[in-house]
């Protein structure tokens, strides 16, 4: 099963995905996020737009590739992968 | 006397207490976390906040406990289908009585919670929120489910129904600048007017748009942007694409209305029929963002005189407050209490307010000042607060 791990700001707002590992089922992008909203109702709203693509500053990657699809989200993810979510930009 | 000042700040939300007289800040809520506004519903006392989350998206914040706790609200959301088209920032050599060929669209996304506005007390649960890009949002259950606006997201004014087709009139709103963070240069609802006599009597202000109105309860709106100037246009009277920098009306004398916006100090006597520029730039009185109107006396405002518009920060290294009491014909200028060297502060469109004889005034330099006196004389309430962006009353 993929992983998904993310930036600790996160956990801030979803202490649910905290000091665990975060197993999904194998699927698209969009899949997993899914996957991960049901851990923590509500994380879409912070990495997703209203129309399910990545938010402007949120960069997603699968392993050491970052996704291409912003947009769909579609690309797949395989098993025992690694995504990681992590922000576009800091700021002061 | 109001006891509560909600601050929102570049750093997240600062409440201060009075007691024994005296203003005393709790330590800091949504720490870290830009709110661009925060206030109080003064029908239940539920206390607000936006977040402007850099990554995450917009989200309002809600408080029913008077700010001991804080719970994330279902952001408002455009719906599918809502598009509007694409405004791109003026190159130097960019004619604005030019075409610039075929409108591009786009879906429509919530880049920012502006404002929020609470109904009247004859709608309980009804709360309004402004947006950039330009979308005024309502809610009839207290903010659990908040729904678009159609009929001026679809205004012709903006280009027609884009929810139908593709556009039927020219969009003429212009971005604010406020929207360039974003990484797009789009229009902003910043202030929202309720006529506390009929509920169905709604203004908004739109940068960089004008003053719009409905009478109906936002099922039709129409500009009220006559007698407005717009300096930076070939046709300074044009219907559109004025820059309200914030808008706010007489509580008990709701036809009195009054606008700081970016070409001058605005009043109009007769609900936005007509505007009369009452700026008096040799004493100041011009640029600047922010406007408030005594609540009782719609004849009396203050403004935070600016210089404008590229330096955008005290005059002179003096920081000041002009009062008019006759609607707009003479200004007094108010200094006491007040830095008078070496300031630089500017104070944005939502960081002044007033309450009964009480003003509380914040700036992007963290100084935040306080009068009793309607302006005449001020104490500072704190000089190292983050950068404010609204200043409210509770």
């Amino acid at each position: 099963m993929p992983t998904v791990e993310m930036t600790s700001h996160l956990y801030r707002f979803f202490p649910a995905l905290e000091n665990r590992e975060i197993k999904v089922p194998i699927g698209s992008v969009a899949e997993v996020l899914q996957a991960v909203n049901e851990i923590a109702p509500g994380f879409t709203n912070y990495v997703l737009d209203e129309h399910g693509a990545l938010r402007r500053h949120v960069n997603l990657s699968i392993n050491d590739t970052i996704v291409i699809d912003h947009k769909t989200l579609s690309d797949h993810v395989p098993d025992k992968a690694v995504v990681y979510i992590f922000q576009a930009l800091s700021g002061g | 006397m109001p006891n509560i000042i909600l601050l929102g700040t570049r750093k997240g939300t600062v409440i201060v207490d009075r007691s024994n007289s005296v203003w005393q800040p709790r330590p800091i809520e949504h720490a870290g976390i830009p709110v661009c506004y925060a206030a109080r519903d003064p029908r239940d006392g539920t206390f607000w906040a936006s977040l402007d989350h850099g990554h995450w998206g917009p989200k309002l914040s809600r408080s029913r406990d008077g700010g001991a706790t804080w719970q994330d609200v279902l952001s408002l959301k455009y719906p599918e289908g809502a598009r509007y088209i694409v405004k791109v920032l003026p190159t130097p050599d960019f004619d604005p009585l030019t075409p610039t060929g075929q409108p591009e669209y786009a879906d429509a996304t919530v880049f920012k919670i502006w404002t929020i506005a609470f109904g009247t007390a004859a709608q309980p649960g009804r709360l309004y929120a402004g947006t950039i890009p330009g979308g005024l949002f309502v809610s009839d259950d207290g903010g659990e489910t908040w729904e678009l606006n159609r009929p001026l997201w679809n205004h012709e004014s903006r280009g027609g129904n884009l929810f139908a087709g593709d556009a039927t009139s020219e969009n003429r709103w212009f971005g604010t600048p406020a929207s360039i963070d974003y990484g797009v240069f789009e229009p902003g609802i910043h202030s929202i007017v309720l006529d506390p006599r009929n509920p169905q009597h709604i203004y908004v202000a739109v940068s960089s748009a004008g003053v719009i109105e409905s009478t109906d309860g936002g099922q039709t709106w129409a500009g009220r942007n006559r007698g407005m100037l717009n300096d930076y246009m070939p046709n300074p009277e044009a219907e559109w694409g004025h820059d309200p920098h914030f808008v706010t009306a007489c509580a008990a004398q709701p036809d009195h209305l009054w606008q700081q916006n970016h070409c001058g100090v605005f009043y109009s006597g007769d609900g936005a029929a007509n505007w009369r520029k009452v700026s008096l730039p040799d004493a100041g009185v011009h640029f600047g963002f922010p406007i408030a109107v005594d609540p009782q006396d719609g004849s009396t405002a203050w403004v935070v005189p600016a210089r404008g518009d590229s330096a955008r920060m005290a005059i002179s290294g003096g920081l000041c407050i002009a009062r008019t009491t006759d609607g707009g014909q003479s200004w007094q200028v108010k200094r006491q209490g007040l830095p008078q060297a070496h300031a630089y502060d500017i104070v944005l469109r939502h960081g002044l307010d007033v309450s009964g004889d009480c003003l509380c005034f914040g700036s992007t330099s963290g100084n935040v000042y306080f009068s009793e006196d309607r302006g005449e004389t001020w104490q500072c309430l704190g000089n190292n607060f983050p950068p404010v962006y609204s200043v409210r009353f509770g």
